[in-house]
């Protein structure tokens, strides 16, 4: 589904190199996780996907059901099916998160040669999904996460794939501020969404999210390359010795 | 007159291009005692440290630079509301369009027409409010108003009005130069509602002095749109009672050069002012300037200042505001902000906050600030599917609304809200 091959970027500005050949097929159905250090390129790679400008792909190519997407905008990528769930969602005072969520789904069908979704049919599927997050109509009419706890957020991160409804979704540190609780209502969140076709991505610093998301793969990221790939044991073995061990197995 | 030459021959030029109006009955003192101060002060000048950011040139010319009439479609702001329409064609009121002013539930009179009767409580307003306004800083064009202004509205409020007073501003002559002045009297506990609209002439000086007694509440909301040729310089003038309220918002899009000041007199303890403005610009063109002056001289007054304005392809946009606190005046909750949003590098915002405070008990905070479009939103925006410029609009509106939420009513905030939105779909780059 999700295809990279080679994928080496690097930062605009600075020029320095952060992935260095990054290899990764995420297959319709899979939850792939990526586990790795701090700085070793996790979220880097969530960004370079995700179409942020500020980064230079040098080498390599990423493509969505064989379809490049390295040359499109970032609105195009996620017309074409891809999400990214922000570390730190943005805040956007006056901006109601209804009118946010609309322009969003109608953007996107629009894009995509669909017709627009009237405003009682939106209304009624996000007060739906809304309620399966715990997400009240109060928190629907604010401003887009001004004034959200940080569990608010993320689960306000959910809400917006589950009313997108995207091919692959790419969770980057999304347990990050999250308390057990918070943690575990996010998790049920996207795995409602588990779906054979749809893949996931699921980046994380600890493996303790991985105990509610539980993935088929974990790789293992160390300095903007994959150094190993395997099942769920893999991130417990990270828990129970570090990264340190696997750095030095792989050097 | 011991003013410069160069002041002095401005001064003289224009005065000669203008005509007192016959018969000004009581407005006659007001306006001989306006003149003198016009004489007395001269007209603004760009090296007046007041009009160091804002070139006076073209608003005190004897004669107004053309302006290209509107050919747009879009229908006037207030159309859809419950309101007295009183209409004036460039500067000229139009009985036939307009509404009977009874239906107001207020006390509506022409200043042409008012002028002439014997008594009229406007008699003791009329330049009043504008004249006291001249220390420390002088205002010469609303002098200039006072003195030659044409006509206008009264109003007296002694209760809550039924309806909103609409004046509409049109603008059918390409070089057409009004002078309106407007006084408005809200009476103890009494409450109206000043909706203004419209492009007024090819060049406009306009005054309006609101005057609220104890308890008194004054909105206020102005559209300054639609013609992009057109010139004004506008004052307006409030005092306010003790307990009463007094709020005014400004929309501005388009407009060569605006020229709009407010200056609130906090006289009465626990009133509260609140003074905001969103302005949009496009084009080297364009210069807005919004200048405040509030003076609190009593105990426990709010006053709240937000600017916010939005600048594209060379516009300018200016704001000076003061926050002037006397002596005795304890308690004061002063807050001002002013913040520009600069889409591109062309654009410029030039911001002189003061504060001045004589008192020793007070809260008072402000701060100014001008950057680009936040490029992470952006992101976060366009990672959901939305296009890049409709994301730009919306974190936009974003930047304007806290001033848009200063307006009260609803259903105003929401057009207001929504002639913005097709204002930036009309002018993506």
């Amino acid at each position: 589904m999700l295809e990279i091959k080679n994928l080496r970027a690097s930062l605009e500005e600075e020029g320095k190199e952060i992935l260095k050949g990054v290899n990764l097929t995420i297959e319709a159905g899979k939850v792939h996780a990526i586990m790795g250090p701090n700085g070793s390129g996790k979220s880097t790679l969530s960004y370079v996907l995700s179409g942020r400008d500020g980064y230079e792909v040098t080498e390599g190519s990423v493509t969505l059901n064989g379809e490049d997407i390295l040359g499109m905008e970032a609105e195009e990528r996620a017309a074409a099916g891809l999400f990214l769930a922000f570390q730190y969602p943005v805040e956007i005072p006056g901006v109601g998160n209804m009118t946010f969520l609309r322009t969003a789904v109608n953007a996107q069908r629009k894009a995509r040669g669909q017709e627009e979704m009237d405003a009682a049919s939106f209304l009624k599927e996000v007060r739906a999904k809304a309620k399966e997050l715990k997400i009240d109509a109060e928190m629907l009419k604010r401003p887009v996460n001004v004034g959200f706890s940080g569990g608010e957020k993320k689960r306000n991160e959910i809400l917006q794939m589950a009313m997108l409804e995207p091919k692959v979704c790419i969770l980057d540190e999304t347990d990050s501020g999250l308390d057990v609780d918070a943690m575990k209502l996010v998790a049920d969140g996207v795995n409602a969404m588990r779906s054979s076709d749809r893949g996931f991505l699921v980046i994380t610093h600890y493996q303790r999210l991985l105990d509610h998301i539980v993935p088929d793969v974990v790789h293992i990221m160390v300095d903007g390359r994959i150094i190993k790939t395997g099942g769920p044991e893999l991130a417990l073995e990270v828990e129970k010795s570090g990264y340190a061990d696997l750095i030095g197995e792989a050097a | 007159m011991g003013l410069p030459q160069a002041k002095l021959t401005a001064t003289e030029a224009r005065l000669a291009a203008l005509d007192m109006p016959k018969a000004p009955g009581w407005s006659s003192l007001a306006r001989a005692a306006a003149l003198a101060r016009v004489e007395s002060m001269g007209l603004p000048g760009r090296r007046d440290e007041y009009w160091r950011f804002t070139d006076p040139a073209e608003l005190l010319a004897p004669a107004p630079v053309p302006a290209a009439l509107f050919r747009g479609e879009d229908k006037p702001v207030f159309d859809d509301m419950d309101r007295v329409k009183l209409v004036f064609v460039d500067g000229v009121f139009d009985a036939e369009a307009s509404d009977d002013p009874a239906l107001a539930g207020v006390e509506i009179s022409r200043l042409a027409e008012a002028q002439a009767l014997d008594i009229h409580w406007a008699a003791d307003l009329y330049g009043v409010l504008e004249a006291r306004a001249q220390e420390p800083v002088e205002r010469p064009f609303a002098a200039l108003n006072t003195a030659f202004a044409t006509d206008g509205v009264l109003i007296r409020a002694t209760g809550r009005a039924e309806k909103p007073v609409n004046l509409v501003y049109l603008h059918h002559s390409e070089s057409s130069d009004a002078v309106l002045h407007h006084v408005i009297k809200v009476e103890a506990g009494a409450d109206l509602t000043v909706l203004e609209n419209g492009p007024a002439a090819a060049r406009f000086n306009k005054v309006m002095e609101v005057d609220i007694a104890d308890g008194g509440a004054f909105h206020h909301v102005r559209v300054q749109g639609r013609d992009h040729e057109r010139r004004a310089a506008t004052h307006l003038f409030a005092r306010l009672g003790r307990e009463s309220t007094f709020k005014s918002f400004t929309m501005t899009a388009n407009g060569a050069l605006t020229r709009n000041e407010c200056i609130i007199e906090l006289t009465g303890d626990d009133a509260v002012a609140h003074v905001a403005g969103a302005c949009v610009g496009d084009g080297s063109d364009f210069h807005h300037d919004d200048t405040v002056f509030i003076t609190h001289d009593a105990e426990r007054c709010e006053s709240r200042q937000v600017f916010k304005k939005v600048l594209k392809n060379g516009a300018t946009g200016v704001f000076q505001g003061k926050i002037l606190v006397q002596p005795g005046a304890q308690k004061t909750d002063g807050y001002q902000i002013s913040q520009s949003l600069l889409l591109d590098e062309d654009s410029q915002f030039l911001a002189k906050p003061e504060l001045e405070i004589y008192a020793d008990d007070v809260a008072c905070s402000h701060g100014s600030t001008s950057g680009a479009i936040d490029e992470t939103a952006l992101f976060y925006l366009r990672s959901r599917g939305v296009p890049r410029s409709e994301a730009v609009d919306l974190m936009v509106l974003s930047f304007l609304a806290e001033a848009i939420e200063e307006i009260e009513a609803e259903a105003i905030r929401e057009e207001i809200t929504e002639r913005l939105a097709q204002w930036l779909a009309r002018h993506r780059r």
